[in-house]
């Protein structure tokens, strides 16, 4: 699916926000099969960061670069984006909901129509929506809307998944299913960066803590080579293959 | 070009379902076009004057009122960024809903405005021009309307907004539409005249609108 290669790299990245400065000089990097977890509190800049990286914000200063990506392709196109609203239509059903997004996010991909149907059958059955697939958007719990949102980034295939706040309103079982699905995703070597509060377990994790410009940046760990105004970044390499940076 | 024609294709299914665009335009179009005759007493021949007119400016109303749900509703729940992260570049997306909305709300009104028409006394001369030319028309007028849509789609009360910025947009198709209906009758005979020009504009307008309303929705979407 992704040439081993793949890596992410964020360099100096402002972002200002309302006239407020977020963060200023952040970095990061991320290799194919690994995940960033962000975390910080609330207003921090997750959500922008994560925007910013999608391309739907332009930085102050800095950029984010896919290396190893389809380079006629902009990064946009090369993330599945799961923001806080779902893109869910009420008055369609589960399956015209997804049947949707697979031809629209499919599209251009060559694919042939019964590809697709298993595509989307996968999709429904790794986000255990078979229950769910007649009802129309707009009776669904909060819980079961994220999983439909989630289910949309099974639906077609792309390297760099985007995920903020993935789990809100998921019960444990589909933490669980969600979890699977990354793995696969990472094992696949793709890339995922989320921010969460929960802990997912992913065999690759890095971290990157991010706290208000305001505060003195707290360094965890002993190594400070962001050593920025914004964030303190703390790399948590379980076991990470080529941890050549710094 | 199939995401094209699914973006087209979930639009008019939207419109269909409960809550959609299609109810609110003909509603309106028919409450205009009955309260008239009754608000202006039955004066047959007045009537007849201004029937193609009053049909038309009942048309710009209908679509005008529609025109905030065109990007208000992907908008607020997300999908217009899904939509701009899919391979097809934003234009074609704001072509696509600017089509779905024409098939949904514009098509429809100038198919059953002749109809209507005869509550107006419209001359039965007149009917296929008046066809004619609101199915050509009511193109630019969705598209027109969807540049507005796209352009105050962050905002609260829209509506009123698109009003104020596309109505003026509206007045060459208005005088354009309305002589292609009745340009045989007096004068120099300038249907087909008007009837080009009528096109020129839709053509424009198919040109334009996509080009400014993507550019409207990337700046709201950063």
């Amino acid at each position: 699916m992704t040439e081993p290669t793949l890596r992410l790299c964020g360099r100096e990245l402002a972002c200002r926000r309302g006239g407020r400065v977020l963060f200023s000089g952040l970095s990061f990097e991320v290799a194919a099969g690994e995940m960033l977890m962000l975390r910080g509190p609330n207003g921090v800049g997750k959500t922008s960061l994560l925007r910013l990286v999608a391309g739907f914000l332009a930085p102050v200063s800095g950029t984010v670069v896919l290396q190893g990506g389809r380079a006629d392709t902009p990064l946009a196109q090369q993330c599945h984006f799961i923001a806080h609203q779902n893109a869910i239509k009420p008055q369609l059903s589960v399956e015209e909901n997804l049947r949707f997004w697979l031809a629209f996010l499919g599209a251009g991909e060559g694919s042939l129509a019964a590809d697709e149907n298993v595509r989307l059958e996968e999709a429904i059955a790794a986000l255990r929506l078979q229950a769910l697939r007649h009802l129309p958007g707009g009776v669904l719990s909060a819980g079961q809307k994220r999983r439909l949102a989630l289910a949309r980034i099974a639906l077609a295939p792309r390297p760099v998944w985007l995920l903020d706040e993935p789990t809100v309103g998921l019960d444990t079982d589909s933490q669980a299913a969600l979890c699977e699905l990354m793995r696969r995703h990472l094992e696949g070597g793709g890339i995922i960066i989320a921010s969460t509060h929960v802990d997912f377990g992913m065999p690759a994790t890095r971290t990157l803590e991010m706290r208000p410009p305001e505060q003195p940046a707290a360094v965890d760990g002993e190594d400070d080579w962001f050593g920025a105004d914004a964030a303190a970044v703390q790399a948590d390499d379980d076991g990470a293959a080529g941890e050549g940076r710094a | 070009m199939r995401a094209f024609l699914a973006i087209i294709a979930r639009d008019v299914r939207l419109g269909l379902r409960a809550g959609g665009n299609i109810g609110t335009a003909i509603g309106f179009f028919l409450t205009v076009v009955v309260l008239l005759p009754i608000g202006i007493g039955p004066d047959m021949a007045l009537l007849q004057r201004i029937a193609p007119g009053a049909l038309w400016i009942a048309l710009l109303l209908s679509i005008l009122l529609s025109a905030d749900r065109i990007y208000t509703a992907d908008y607020e729940d997300g999908s217009l960024e899904v939509l701009s992260t899919g391979a097809l570049p934003l234009e074609l997306v704001a072509l696509a809903k600017a089509l779905a909305h024409w098939l949904i709300a514009g098509l429809p009104l100038a198919i059953i405005a002749p109809a209507l028409g005869f509550l107006l006394n419209l001359e039965l001369a007149l009917a296929p021009m008046l066809l004619l030319a609101m199915a050509t028309g009511s193109l630019a007028l969705s598209l027109l309307a969807s540049m507005g849509a796209a352009i105050t789609v962050g905002l609260r009360k829209g509506g009123l907004l698109i009003s104020l910025l596309i109505l003026p947009l509206y007045i060459p198709l208005l005088i354009f539409g309305v002589s292609v209906t009745t340009g045989g009758s007096g004068g120099p005979d300038i249907t087909w005249p008007s009837y080009l020009v009528l096109l020129a504009i839709v053509l424009l307008a198919l040109v334009v609108s996509p080009l400014a309303s993507a550019a409207a929705l990337r700046a709201h979407l950063r």
